[in-house]
């Protein structure tokens, strides 16, 4: 069965258009879908479909450089890949910015969660159902994600959270 | 596919992890903090535990001390300019992170890669990998009390240093590959002295396989220690000598060939259990088949002497210094590659056998000069993840050998 039919296999009955699929530059099938879709076929991917392991979760800001953003703002991206198939599917759901939510995967895929967090801590996205859903890689009292388009290349206040703790422990303004 | 290798040795040994009523600490949790500056964890990693006498609890892996927005780097610096910041990836491997960015380029343009410069990429990749397990093996048995074998891997590796310092000009961080192929070609001094040290080294693996795997210290540490199931390492997305290690057959230079790795003859190990001790004899043949391909790539280069080694392809590939210097269009062709390479539309993810796993790099592009994203899928971060399945119930000494055995490297975790 080619990956194709064994991802239409698993998603409900009228949610794959098969005009939504479509290959990127290296191959890989690139499937977009709705939230609830994305839902139901998380815990059928390894069971079902074959794709027994997880490759990353991520995410991309599609605003542009003036601030504008047509459509969706944020496009999540699971990617999983099949030992025994030996291929790859990448699934996509487009987030709005007023409500970045996402389905988790870590129930199906243990190994989602640093991956989810690291995406929370860099685009915001909020992954429901995550158990430990905190920064992975800024640190705690950070609080923006830096890898948001309208976030500045240069950074954002780089002394801030060393002058804070520096006053709270009664140190020399530097 | 070839042969496949699984190891024979002496059955697992009693179980012996009864918490010890007796211990005085019983029952009192302690929490403690290894690291970020702790020499047993690699690098700038942080494990907040919880023990119970000398029991582990609980183990919270924290990352992100060596940050340095390397993605968001990607985003203002442009396609070729962030070539140098994937040598910081895992810093024991330049060339290989290099590589694997390479290839996500050159998907993303649509180009091939002349056949010299997969022969040189091939044997760049082998160099590296052996590196990086050398650093694997040097410090882990360090950390559990064989000193020397510190100083016997560090040796080794010093040369391959001097090796790479003969064709790069650096001994670390080299930056040689190029979108297209490699910046130049091996010389034949090169070549030859990549050969001498290539053919003296699995004899160097034989002194270390004497000091350790027969070792009965090293087999108390290591057997049956962190052991991962192949489902847990399916859960956890781990790849490379750890998926290995727990008897999966699954190499990408085998399952999915890049660089030509389909012509050349070598076997994939693997383990049976899924220990310390299985991933150790796994990195140890992993180094001794590199060794074989590295010196089949030299005969590949031997043959295909005075070949392309760099396409010429004036939309990506920089013209030589010379031709700039004489010709109008050359020049033209290097002052747009400079400030304004720009990529087709599209989105690739490429991903190569590093010596840690999978690495990928997930590029997007929107037609301009910098990349729209650059998601870097570091398997060193899966790595870390994977601590605290095999750590927690465990032992505290037990965590040197499970942080040793899963290998990982700061740079690539935190990026």
């Amino acid at each position: 069965m080619s990956t194709l039919e064994r991802m239409a296999a698993i998603l409900p009955a009228g949610t794959f258009v098969e005009a939504h699929a479509e290959k990127a530059k290296d191959g890989t099938l690139t499937l977009e879908l709705e939230a609830e879709a994305l839902t139901q076929a998380l815990p059928r991917l390894a069971a079902e479909a074959g794709f027994e392991t997880i490759t990353f979760v991520t995410a991309m800001d599609h605003m542009d450089a003036d601030g504008a953003v047509k459509g969706q703002r944020f496009e999540v991206c699971y990617q999983f890949l099949s030992l025994a198939h030996g291929d790859r599917v990448r699934l996509l759901l487009g987030v709005d910015e007023e409500n970045p939510k996402a389905p988790t995967a870590t129930k199906a895929f243990a190994g989602a969660a640093f991956m989810e967090r690291e995406c929370f801590d860099m685009f915001g996205i909020v992954f429901e159902g995550h158990d430990n859903l905190r920064r992975l890689l800024m640190p705690e009292a950070f609080e923006y994600h830096p890898l948001r388009k309208d976030f500045p290349h240069r950074g954002i206040e780089p002394d801030k959270l060393y002058n804070q703790w520096n006053r709270e422990r009664g140190g020399a303004p530097s | 596919m070839g042969e496949t290798i699984t190891f024979d040795y002496m059955p697992a040994g009693p179980e012996d992890l009864q918490v010890d009523q007796d211990d005085p600490l019983h029952g009192d949790l302690l929490k403690l903090n290894m690291g970020p500056q702790h020499p047993a964890t690699h690098g700038v990693l942080r494990l907040q535990m919880v023990l119970d006498g000398e029991r582990i609890v609980s183990c919270d892996p924290v990352v992100g001390y060596l940050h340095r927005g390397k993605e968001k780097s990607a985003e203002s610096l442009g396609w070729r300019k962030f070539f140098p910041h994937t040598d910081r990836l895992d810093y024991v491997q330049p060339l290989l992170n290099n590589i694997a960015y390479a290839r996500g380029l050159e998907s993303l343009a649509g180009i091939e890669v002349p056949q010299r410069a997969q022969e040189v990429r091939v044997l760049l990749m082998e160099v590296s990998r052996i590196m990086a397990h050398l650093i694997y093996l040097g410090t882990t048995a360090i950390d559990l009390g064989a000193v020397a074998l510190f100083f016997m891997t560090f040796t080794e590796r010093e040369k391959t240093y001097e090796l790479l310092d003969a064709y790069t000009g650096h001994r670390m961080n080299n930056t040689y590959i190029r979108m297209g192929g490699v910046y130049a070609d091996i010389d034949d001094d090169t070549a030859r002295a990549i050969r001498t040290w290539v053919e003296a080294f699995p004899a160097k693996i034989d002194e270390f396989e004497a000091m350790l795997t027969g070792n009965a210290i090293w087999y108390g540490r290591n057997k049956d220690v962190g052991v991962l199931s192949r489902a847990d390492c399916l859960d956890l997305g781990l790849t490379g000598p750890n998926l290995r290690g727990s008897g999966e057959e699954w190499d990408l230079r085998k399952t999915e060939p890049y660089s030509g790795y389909e012509d050349y003859d070598f076997d994939v190990p693997v383990g049976t259990v899924g220990d310390c001790y299985d991933r150790y004899l796994v990195r140890i043949e992993e180094m001794r088949q590199s060794a074989h391909i590295c010196l089949q790539a030299l005969d590949k280069l031997e043959a295909s002497k005075g070949s392309e080694f760099l396409l010429k392809d004036r939309r990506y590939v920089l013209p030589p210094q010379s031709s700039v210097h004489s010709s109008m269009e050359e020049l033209i062709h290097q002052f747009k590659i400079v400030t304004d390479m720009r990529l087709p539309r599209g989105t690739t993810y490429s991903c190569v056998e590093s010596s840690k796993g999978e690495l990928g790099f997930l590029l997007a592009s929107d037609g301009t000069a910098c990349p729209l994203r650059c998601h870097i899928r570091a398997p060193g971060l899966l790595n870390v993840q994977a601590i605290p399945r095999v750590a927690e119930g465990r032992l505290f000494s037990d965590m040197v050998a499970i942080i040793g055995s899963l290998d990982f490297v700061m740079g690539e975790v935190d990026r």
